[in-house]
């Protein structure tokens, strides 16, 4: 038994935090607001008005909005026009996916043939599946090597099959769980030389490496407000003028008619403050958070030899700002739990049903067996990580991995040896 | 009090809230784990209450956030599927009668996430189980057990709770003292009024939430359903105590013994008086019925006994013996016999059921327990239900 009396030196968080500031290492899953877009924001909803009102009000919110628009759209080498606002990169994924694909299905021969990469985030990976499944999709996923590449030649193999079936290919510009960023200009050209509309999912390269609509050549880009400093909330594909998705959402005609809904003006307006402030610092940030992102790399293989850094290595094919490793004999969840503890956020980087991680579809589809996909841990910075993070994590990893092997080492022989005491080992026989 | 790493298992109901929501209070530092147990916690359920829904995760994690720790899902549902969910199934198929909570206590909550609790730097594990643990004095050395003597806390005697109606001592009857001694159970003194008042006080919105009855991996409450769907049905007859044929079932493995309802014996037996389920030969498929007073038995034998504190000698001793959950206790003589639990009773009981745990106690102490594997009554010309 343990006493439940009272404590004598109550420290409730005795040993959890670690002395100082928590270590936010977890910039791929949203980052801080950026101070400057925190003050819009708040300014910004303190005035009435919905931009497609005629009034005075209506106008005065739709010039913030039409203003936000045109700092968006200089940011990622787009018009104006090609900016589609959205909730985020959730919808804009949905809406480029399915509508795209609907917008195929008219004309003398239906398109059913979607290729997507096997390593997409599950805003697209789920449309595309739900597609194969509802809408009569001839699903195709267009493999990776086991640094989550796609080579252009792949893609080229997968549309020769039969080139006027494909109704569109979809390919994240870099992923968000091992850091991948596919030669999107390359794969952009080869399905721009069959006529076929190309989307990438931009989410994670935004702010990090030049994401631009027009440079690319390609049809869609999806980019969300919340990884890059912005507000949660707001999103934008980026769709190329003359392409016409069916929309998703059916309602007043907002946004070229492609996306209705009431413009949310003061999310917008953040998202344009940090998307402006991001390409601005963009290559001096990437090189930043390069640097704390190679010594972490270093720290971390030198504390734990055995560690594997999944994803290409660090250099042109990988964000600067991403690390992630698969720790042998450990569980992801035991080394995020200890972390925690240790005031260190971090993340395994796969989904979760119910909280309960599941192995990674990406590390799978690089060729990793289930258990290397289990132990594994993603680290990713922003612009708000320093030094002292990876000084932090370095301190604690060693013993955190230990501590993570020694509990499944522990749980191999199942249920054999456990707590049970020797009279009850005995009497079991 | 030395602050102690307490991993609190919380199962989304009001019971585990509480509990570690005192734990924390009491200074510890507390994490609180929902143990995912069934592989597949796609469903929102209603009306069936059990411990693996999606809703009850959610609710755990929502207490934990009030209490204010942090919040983990363990995975366990291979574990859960094996040690507890197969041997259910398979004990059926055996004849016996399993209780999965029990079982669940001593393979998955004490065992598998304690031994992984531990790793990991806990200290120990809390749940919302209804019993006391008592620390014992330490006669050898004449100390007093105090919270981090010998072991981790020193001997400690498990114990009902102050609520009878809610004491839940006998499934924990077949934790081992070292498993004991790195449990915690903050509600023993509490009864489950106090309890609810306290987690609306809490702001635990658990306060409401109805308690778990059924079997918590059988969603509909159906155990002869579930039970059939993995068994298959196997026809087999229901046999009268002399002999006679007096019905057939779908699958032995539906009945347990003592059991009255449900026998569907078409015409009334010889004598007019109702039948109960006296045994079942699973090999064979048949199902013996009988009149009531053939359910007595007062010799018990008990496999695999376990030991809450110390193990006994040899002699034989006096203990209470409860053989079901909320059952009555009753007076009797145990002893050890290579290895296995020995029980005389002193008047019969009626209707106990292979599978079960017979647990022992010394007044509201649990001295320990075994899986009762044969049933007799004494002067009877033929045993009922003996068989190794
Ligand atoms: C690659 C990628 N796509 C899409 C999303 C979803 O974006 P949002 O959270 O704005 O819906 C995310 C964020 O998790 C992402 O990392």
């Amino acid at each position: 038994m343990v006493n439940l009396e009272s404590a004598s030196d109550r420290h409730k968080a005795a040993g959890r935090l670690a002395p100082g500031t928590p270590v936010y290492l977890d910039h791929a899953a949203t980052t801080p607001m950026l101070p400057e877009a925190l003050a819009a924001m708040v300014a910004e909803l303190v005035h009435t008005g919905n931009p497609s009102s005629l009034h005075n009000a209506g106008r005065r919110a739709r010039r913030v909005v039409e203003e936000s628009r045109e700092q968006i759209a200089l940011a990622f080498g787009a018009r104006p026009s090609e900016v589609v606002f959205t909730s985020g990169g959730t919808e804009a994924d949905n809406l480029a996916v399915k509508g795209l694909f609907w917008a195929r299905q008219s004309g003398p021969r239906p398109r059913r043939r979607v290729l997507a990469t096997a390593i997409e985030h599950h805003a697209v990976l789920d449309s595309v599946q739900w597609l194969g499944e509802h809408q009569n999709a001839d699903v195709e996923w267009l493999s990776v090597d086991s640094a989550g590449l796609l080579s252009p030649e792949v893609l080229r193999a997968a549309i020769e099959r039969d080139p006027d079936s494909v109704a569109l290919v979809s390919v994240m510009w870099a992923n968000n769980e091992v850091g991948a960023v596919q030669p999107i200009t390359r794969l952009a050209e080869v399905a721009a030389e069959f006529g076929i509309p190309f989307h990438s999912d931009a989410v994670q390269a935004a702010g990090q490496l030049p994401v631009s609509l027009a440079a690319s050549g390609a049809t869609a880009l999806t980019v969300t407000g919340h990884k890059i400093g912005g507000p949660v909330g707001a999103g934008a594909l980026l769709l190329a003028r003359g392409v016409d998705p069916v929309p998703v959402l059916h309602g007043g005609g907002q946004e070229r008619d492609v996306r209705s809904g009431t413009l949310d003006t003061a999310a917008i307006r953040a998202f344009a403050v940090a998307v402006e402030h991001a390409t601005a610092r963009r290559d001096e940030h990437a090189a930043r958070i390069g640097q704390l992102r190679d010594n972490l790399v270093d720290r971390i293989l030198s504390i734990v030899p055995d560690a594997i850094l999944n994803g290409p290595a660090p250099g042109e094919h990988r964000l600067p700002g991403n690390a992630h490793f698969s720790f042998p004999g450990c569980e992801g969840d035991a080394l995020l739990m200890l972390l925690d503890a240790k005031g260190v956020a971090c993340s395994t980087g796969s989904a979760c049903t119910a909280g309960v991680a599941q192995p990674s579809h990406v590390l799978l589809a690089m060729g990793a067996d289930k258990f290397r996909a289990r132990g594994s841990l993603r680290f990713t910075f922003g612009r708000t990580s320093t030094q002292a993070d990876v000084d932090a994590l370095g301190t604690v990893i060693g013993e955190v991995v230990e501590r993570a092997r020694r509990a499944v080492r522990q749980a191999a022989p199942p249920a054999a040896a456990s707590q049970a005491g020797p009279i009850a080992a005995a009497a079991a026989s | 009090m030395t602050a102690l790493r307490v991993l609190a298992a919380m199962s989304g109901g009001v019971d585990s809230a509480v509990a570690a929501a005192r734990a924390a209070e009491a200074g510890h530092e507390v994490t609180g784990v929902h143990l995912a147990l069934s592989a597949n916690p796609t469903s929102y359920r209603t009306g069936a209450r059990g411990c693996c829904t999606l809703e009850d995760a959610r609710d755990a994690r929502r207490a934990a956030d009030v209490i204010g720790i942090p919040f983990y899902v363990w995975d366990m549902a291979e574990r859960f599927a094996a040690d507890v969910v197969d041997d259910f199934v398979a004990e059926y198929a055996r004849g016996n009668t399993p209780n999965p909570c029990l079982r669940c206590n001593e393979k998955i909550k004490f065992a598998a996430v304690l031994d992984r609790a531990v790793a990991l730097g806990f200290d120990a594990v809390c749940t919302g189980h209804h019993a006391r643990l008592v620390p014992v004095e330490d006669r050898e050395s004449g100390d007093s057990a105090g919270p981090l003597a010998g072991g981790l806390t020193g001997q400690v005697r498990l114990a009902r709770s102050a609520d009878p109606a809610k004491d839940q001592s006998y499934v924990l009857g077949v934790l081992t003292a070292a498993q004991l001694s790195r449990a915690m159970f903050p509600l023993g003194d509490s009864t489950k009024v106090q309890v609810r008042a306290e987690a609306a006080r809490r702001g635990l919105a658990v306060a409401e939430k109805p308690d778990s009855h059924d079997v918590c991996f059988i969603a509909d409450g159906d155990t002869q359903g579930f039970l059939t769907s993995k068994l298959g049905a196997s026809p087999g007859p229901i046999v009268d105590h002399d002999g006679q044929v007096v019905g057939s079932h779908q699958g032995s493995y539906g009945f347990t013994i003592g059991q009255r309802r449900g026998l569907r014996i078409g015409s009334p037996a010889a004598d007019g008086r109702a039948r109960y389920v006296l045994d079942i030969e699973p090999v064979s498929g048949t199902v013996r019925v009988g009149p009531p007073e053939l359910l007595d038995v007062d010799e018990i034998v008990a496999v695999r006994p376990v030991w809450s504190g110390r193990a006994p000698s040899s002699e034989p001793m006096a203990a209470e013996v409860q053989l079901r959950a909320h059952g009555e206790t009753f007076p009797a003589t145990c002893w050890l016999d290579d290895g296995s639990l020995r029980i005389r009773l002193e008047r019969p009981a009626r209707g106990v059921a292979r599978g079960q745990a017979a647990v022992l106690y010394d007044g509201d102490t649990v001295l320990g327990s075994g899986t009762i594997s044969q049933t007799a009554l004494a002067d009877a010309a033929l045993p009922v239900s003996a068989r190794s």
